[in-house]
């Protein structure tokens, strides 16, 4: 039986070594969040500090990558909600990268792709962005 | 009739850095039988990890420093894990129905995904709630072994 949410390694399940740590970098007008390592109740809240912290310095369109998360459960969805809402009630834009992993079913399972623009590459989900 | 093979019993502290250890065990678990595919195997993952989770934030809300207690079973047709707490229950037949996915208000449920999750990437789930605590048990079938 095939599961709903794939895996991210081609078969092979993930091993939880990668610590959890979200970077920044600006690409045009668009801020990238990096997330890495697992979000859950554990790593939720560093997710929510940072995410909040970049839409309160300012920052109206927002890119979350986590293409690189081993592991996210409706913590870390919710997190992905709560930054949507906050982005969107200023005016803003927000993406998610999520490519070729099981997150991408993730996100298709809970319906989030039509709450979220979901893209497979952060080039494609800033390729509007202008100086 | 299901025979169990194996069957191990846990606890782990009501604390979210447990987590990944729990996840760690499904997935040992699981590989113990090797018809189950990786894929099943992270659904599953995903299911005990909210069920843990739901556990977890039970005792913090009652303020309970109990373990949880976790049951692993590995029978000839199922993996099966029973995660128990202490907290105050709840109603799972009277949890708020989320908005569908097109109305603006779903944004604002940032919460109330765990339970829909256990119950699409399970085969079985058993919720069993009351003032004295919750047990949930969740399944997954095992495909039958081929010569």
């Amino acid at each position: 039986m095939t599961g709903l949410l794939g895996n991210a390694n081609g078969g092979q399940v993930a091993s939880p070594l990668v610590e959890f740590g979200v970077t920044a970098a600006s690409c045009g007008r668009w801020e990238v969040l990096t997330v890495r390592g697992e979000i859950d109740m554990a790593t939720a809240p560093r997710f929510r500090q940072r995410l909040l912290g970049v839409i309160g310095a300012g920052c109206q369109c927002v890119v979350i990558d986590i293409s690189g998360v081993e592991f996210i459960d409706s913590t870390g969805l919710g997190v992905l909600m709560g930054g949507a809402k906050r982005v969107r009630s200023a005016g803003g834009d927000i993406r998610l990268v999520a490519a070729g992993s099981h997150l991408t079913e993730l996100i298709k399972l809970t319906r989030l792709d039509r709450v979220l623009d979901v893209f497979d590459s952060v080039s494609a989900a800033t390729e509007d962005s202008s100086p | 009739m299901t025979t169990d093979l194996a069957c191990i019993d846990f606890e782990i502290p009501a604390r979210s850095e447990y987590l990944s250890l729990v996840r760690s065990l499904v997935v040992e678990a699981a590989e113990m039988d090797a018809t189950l595919s990786q894929e099943r195997i992270e659904d599953f993952k995903v299911a005990v990890s909210e069920a843990t989770t739901n556990a977890i934030e039970a005792h913090a809300r009652a303020c309970c420093d109990d373990s949880i207690q976790i049951r692993c079973t590995l029978a000839d047709d199922c993996l099966e894990f029973h995660v128990v707490d202490r907290g105050f229950g709840f109603y799972p037949d009277q949890l708020q129905v989320l908005p569908e996915p097109d109305d603006p208000s779903r944004l604002n449920f940032e919460r109330g995904l765990g339970i829909y999750l256990m119950r699409v990437l399970s085969d079985r789930v058993d919720i069993r709630s009351g003032p004295d605590g919750t047990e949930v048990r969740l399944a997954i079938n095992l495909p039958p072994a081929t010569e």
